[in-house]
C-alpha cells in the first residue's frame, strides 16, 4: 500500500544521506521524498512516500526511529491528512487555438500559466499526486516540453501537529 | 540529561559528580590534546591504534599522556577487533584510533563485526584537514559515507569547539540501548597543536532524538507472565541482549523458579551455565537435536535479546509451529521483524527481567508442574539421541575432542575466542559456558580473522585469566601479523589451530550441497605454523596423535607467560553435526554417522 510517512528530524549534514542509505541497504522503495528546514532551523520536515505490506511499512518506521537523528516519525496515511504537491510544466502553445486550450485546462485544474513566451507556457499547479497526474494526462504528450514535480508533502488534519 | 546509561557499566553519575568541582577549573588544550583527555575522562583504560599522517596531532598528544595505554596492532583490522574483544570480555566501550583513508577503510571490517553483534565502540579516524576535503587530497576518504551503513552513528567533526561533546555523545550512544560502533571522523586541522581552547569534559547531554526505552511496558510483561505460567510446553530462547545487559543473574533466577527448558543462540552462549541440566544445548543450524526439537514443539516461548537471525529460525514457515512468542528486545526493530511475535516487549533485559520476576513471584511461580513434566520426558528422550557423539576411537585426531580436552585442562574457566568456521561451531557445542562474556566471537558477520586479535583485547583486560583463541588454519592467516602485537605486549595467549587443511566450513558445503566438489577450499602451500610462532618470538607446538592432545595441552597451558601456538593436525574430513540445511525447519536436521548409531 502507498504510505505517506513524516519524519522530523536534526537539521544536520548527512541526515538526509541517512535516510535514503537505510532504504537502499534495506531494499525498500522511495516513490519521492522531500526536505526543508522548519521555522526551528535546527530542524528538518521530511515527507517520504512510500509502498509495501504492513509489515515491511512496521519495520521503516522502526528503522526510521532507530537513526539517532531523526526525532519523530509518523504515518501520515494512518489518519486525515493532507496531500500537496508542485507541478510545473512547460508546453507547447504556438497557435492561437492551442494557447486558448491550453489556458482552459489550467483554469480547470486551478493552475496558473506563470510564464509566456511566444512559442510556450510554463504553468504552476498544486495538488495530490493524482490530481497532477491528471493534468499531465489531459495535455498533450507531443506538446510537453518539460515536467518538474517536487514530491509530495503532507500535514496531517485537525488541531494536532508533528512537534517536539 | 544521561538516565540510566545501563547495561554496559561504562559511566557512572557519581563519579561525575564528584569529577565536577575539578572541571571548574578550565585549563586550554589543543584539539589533539582533547581527544586524548576526553577519552581519560571517560575512563577509558586502553587505545587500540595505528599511526599515519592525519592522527599526528593526537598521537603527539598521546605521547605526554601517562594515564592512557595505546596498544600498538599490525593492521587496523587488528585494532578492531582487538577493542572489540576488550569490549565484549569486560562490557566496556572499545576504543580504536587509526588515520585517513587506508587506515579507515582497514577498520571497516571490524567495524562492520561490531555492528553485527552489537558491541559498544568508539573508532576515532582521522581525515584530511577541512579545508581539502572532498578535493580527493592525499589519504581522503569520505569515512562517514563508507561506514554509514556498519555504524550506529557516526561523526563528522568540523570544529575544536565540538570535540568535547561529540566524543560524550559517541560513548553514550555505542554503550546505551542496543550497544553498537560509533565512528567520529576529525579532520587534521581540528586537532592543531597551535589552536588551543578552554576544556571541560561535558557532564550531561541531551539529546532530543536519542532516548532509548529500558523499562518494559508493566502490561505487556503481566501478559506475558500469564501466557508463560499456563504453558505446557515452554521453551526460553535466549541471545546476546541478555549478555549485553549483564542480565545472566536475573536470567538463571527466572529459568531455575520456572524449570523450563532453556536454549541459547551462538551470541548468548555462557549467559545461562551450560552444564546445567535445564540447558538444552544451543540452537539453530548447528543446535543440538533437542533444542531444535523442542523449539518445533513448544507452545510459548519466551525470547530474550535474541533476533531470531536466519541461522535460528531455519524456514519461517516452519519456525516454532504451535508456539505463541513473547519477545524482549531493547530495539523495536529487532521485534517481529523476521517472525511475528505476540507479546512484544520493549525494553532492556535486566530491567524487564526484574519486572518480570516480581510479578511471577506475587503468582508463585505456579506453572503447570504435570505438563511440564511430560515436555520434559519428551525432551530427555530427544537428549538421550546423544546428537554430538562422535567417533572416539579414530586414529586421526578429531576436532571434537581436542575441545573437550581444552575444556579440561582450563577447567571450563578460560576466556575463549574464536575464528570462523568448523572450529567456531565446534567450540560452541563442546565448550560448555558457565559465565557471560568469556565466549567471543563473530557471529553476525562470521569474520574470519576476528579470533587472534580479540584474543589481545581479552588478554590485555583480564591479565590474570587464561586465554585461549581457537581457529582454523584458513582463518589464523587472515590477522596472523598480530603475533607480534602480542610478543610486543607480552600476552600469553594460547592459541589453539584445528588444522584440517581445508576451509573446512566451506569443504562442508560443498561436500553436501555441491557432490563433492572441493572447489578452492583446499589450503595449499600452508607455512609451518611451528616455525612461525617461533618466528614472532612465540612457542610452537605440533601435535599428531589423539592420545598426545591433552598432554599437549597441560604443557602449553603450564607455560604460564608464553604465547604457546597449538597446531592440532586433525581429521580433515569431520563434519559439524547436526546440521539444518538453509531453509529448512529445526525438526530436519542431518545427524552425524556416529550419532544415527545412537
Ligand atoms: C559459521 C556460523 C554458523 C552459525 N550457526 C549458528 C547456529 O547454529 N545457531 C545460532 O544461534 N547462531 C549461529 N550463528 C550466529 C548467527 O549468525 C547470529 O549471529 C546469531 O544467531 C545471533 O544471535 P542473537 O539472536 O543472540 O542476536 P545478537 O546478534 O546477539 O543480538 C542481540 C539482540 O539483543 C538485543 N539487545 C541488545 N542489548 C539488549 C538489552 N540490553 N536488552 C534487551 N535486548 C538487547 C538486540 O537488539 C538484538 O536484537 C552462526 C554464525 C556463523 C558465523
Ligand atoms: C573474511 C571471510 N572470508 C570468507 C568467509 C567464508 N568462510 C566461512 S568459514 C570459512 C572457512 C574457514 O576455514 P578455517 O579457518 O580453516 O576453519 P575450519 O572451518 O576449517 O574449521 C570461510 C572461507 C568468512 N566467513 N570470512
Ligand atoms: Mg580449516
Amino acid at each position: 500500500m502507498r504510505r505517506i510517512i513524516s519524519i522530523l528530524m536534526e537539521n544536520e549534514a548527512g541526515a538526509l544521506c541517512r535516510v535514503a542509505g537505510l532504504f537502499s541497504a534495506r531494499g525498500y522503495n522511495i516513490e519521492s521524498l522531500t526536505v526543508a528546514p522548519t521555522e526551528d532551523l535546527s530542524l528538518s520536515r521530511m515527507t517520504l512516500v512510500t509502498r509495501g505490506s504492513d509489515e515491511i511499512i512496521e519495520q521503516i518506521l522502526k528503522q526510521l526511529n532507530k537513526l539517532v537523528e531523526v526525532v519523530k516519525v509518523m504515518d501520515l496515511t494512518e489518519g486525515f491528512h493532507i496531500e500537496r504537491e508542485l507541478l510545473l510544466l512547460k508546453v507547447k502553445a504556438k497557435s492561437a487555438e492551442q494557447r486558448t486550450e491550453i489556458k482552459r485546462l489550467t483554469d480547470i485544474f486551478r493552475g496558473k500559466i506563470v510564464d509566456v513566451t511566444e512559442l510556450s507556457y510554463t504553468i504552476e499547479l498544486t495538488g495530490a499526486g493524482e490530481k497532477l497526474d491528471a493534468f499531465v494526462k489531459a495535455i498533450d504528450l507531443g506538446d510537453i516540453v518539460e515536467v518538474v514535480r517536487s514530491g509530495s508533502s503532507g500535514i496531517s488534519r485537525g488541531d494536532k501537529g508533528m512537534r517536539l | 540529561m544521561i538516565e540510566n546509561p545501563h547495561s554496559c557499566g561504562y559511566h557512572d553519575q557519581l563519579s561525575v559528580a564528584a569529577n565536577d568541582f575539578l572541571r571548574e577549573i578550565k585549563v586550554e588544550l589543543s584539539g589533539g590534546e582533547i581527544v586524548i583527555q576526553c577519552l581519560k575522562d571517560e575512563g577509558v583504560e586502553y587505545i587500540f591504534g595505528y599511526p599515519g599522517g592525519a592522527v599526528l596531532h593526537i598521537y603527539d598528544a598521546l605521547a605526554k599522556s601517562v594515564d592512557i595505554k595505546h596498544i600498538l596492532v599490525r593492521h587496523e583490522q587488528g585494532a578492531t577487533h582487538a577493542a572489540d574483544g576488550y569490549a565484549r570480555s569486560t562490557g566496556k566501550v572499545g576504543v580504536v584510533l587509526v588515520t585517513s583513508g587506508p587506515g579507515a577503510t582497514n577498520a571497516i571490517t571490524g567495524i562492520a563485526t561490531a555492528y553485527l553483534d552489537s558491541i559498544p565502540m568508539v573508532v576515532v579516524t582521522g581525515q584530511v584537514a577541512t579545508p581539502w576535503i572532498g578535493s580527493d587530497a592525499f589519504q581522503e576518504v569520505d569515512m562517514v559515507g563508507i561506514s554509514r551503513p556498519c555504524v550506529k552513528h557516526n561523526f563528522l567533526v568540523k570544529n575544536i569547539e565540538d570535540i568535547a561533546i561529540t566524543l560524550r555523545k559517541a560513548f553514550y550512544i555505542a554503550a546505551s540501548g542496543r550497544p553498537g560502533p560509533v565512528v567520529v571522523d576529525i579532520p587534521k586541522d581540528v586537532t592543531d597543536p597551535n589552536i588551543k581552547i578552554p576544556y571541560s569534559y561535558p557532564t550531561n547531554i541531551a539529546m532530543r532524538s536519542y532516548n532509548p526505552v529500558v523499562k518494559g511496558h508493566i502490561g505487556q510483561i503481566k501478559k506475558a507472565v500469564d501466557l508463560l505460567l499456563a504453558a505446557k510446553r515452554p521453551m526460553i530462547y535466549t541471545g546476546g541482549g541478555v549478555v549485553l545487559a549483564n542480565a545472566s543473574d536475573l536470567l538463571i533466577q527466572l529459568v531455575r523458579h520456572l524449570q523450563y527448558p532453556i536454549t541459547q543462540t551462538l551470541m548468548g552462549l555462557g549467559a545461562y551455565p551450560a552444564p546445567d541440566k535445564l540447558f538444552v544445548g544451543m540452537l539453530g543450524m548447528h543446535g543440538t537435536y533437542e533444542a531444535n526439537m523442542a523449539m518445533h514443539e513448544c507452545d510459548v516461548l519466551l525470547a530474550i535479546g535474541a533476533r531470531f537471525d536466519d541461522r535460528v529460525t531455519g524456514k519461517i514457515a516452519l519456525f516454532c509451529p504451535e508456539a505463541k512468542i513473547i519477545h524482549i528486545d531493547v530495539d523495536p526493530a529487532s521485534i517481529s521483524k523476521n517472525v511475528r511475535v505476540d507479546i512484544p516487549i520493549v525494553g532492556s533485559v535486566d530491567y524487564v527481567l526484574n519486572d518480570m520476576l516480581k510479578i511471577l513471584e506475587e503468582k508463585s511461580y505456579a506453572t503447570d508442574t504435570d505438563a511440564l513434566k511430560q515436555w520434559w520426558q519428551k525432551i530427555e528422550t530427544w537428549r538421550a539421541k546423544d546428537c554430538l557423539r562422535y567417533n572416539k576411537s579414530s586414529p586421526l585426531i578429531k576436532p571434537q575432542a581436542v575441545i573437550e580436552a581444552v575444556y579440561k585442562v582450563t577447567q571450563g574457566k578460560a576466556f575463549v575466542t574464536s575464528d570462523v568456521g568448523q572450529h567456531q561451531m565446534w567450540a560452541a557445542q563442546f565448550y560448555h559456558f558457565d559465565q557471560p562474556r568469556r565466549w567471543i566471537n563473530s557471529g553476525g558477520l562470521g569474520t574470519m580473522g576476528f579470533g587472534l586479535p580479540s584474543a589481545v583485547g581479552v588478554a590485555l583486560a583480564h591479565p590474570d585469566e587464561q586465554v585461549v583463541c581457537i581457529t582454523g588454519e584458513a582463518s589464523i592467516l587472515m590477522c596472523i601479523q598480530e603475533l607480534s602485537t602480542c610478543k610486543q605486549y607480552g600476552l600469553p595467549i594460547k592459541i589453539i589451530m584445528l588444522n584440517n587443511r581445508y576451509m573446512g566450513m566451506v569443504r562442508q558445503w560443498q561436500e553436501f550441497f555441491y557432490e563433492s566438489r572441493y572447489s578452492h577450499s583446499y589450503m595449499d602451500a600452508l607455512p609451518d605454523f611451528v616455525e612461525l610462532a617461533q618466528s614472532f618470538g612465540h612457542v610452537g607446538m605440533r601435535v599428531e596423535q589423539p592420545d598426545q592432545v591433552e598432554a599437549g595441552l597441560e604443557q602449553a597451558f603450564a607455560m604460564k607467560d608464553q604465547l604457546v601456538f597449538i597446531d592440532f593436525v586433525t581429521d580433515p574430513s569431520e563434519n559439524v553435526f547436526p546440521m539444518i540445511e538453509a531453509g529448512k525447519g529445526h525438526h530436519e536436521m542431518h545427524l552425524s554417522p556416529a550419532g544415527e548409531l545412537a
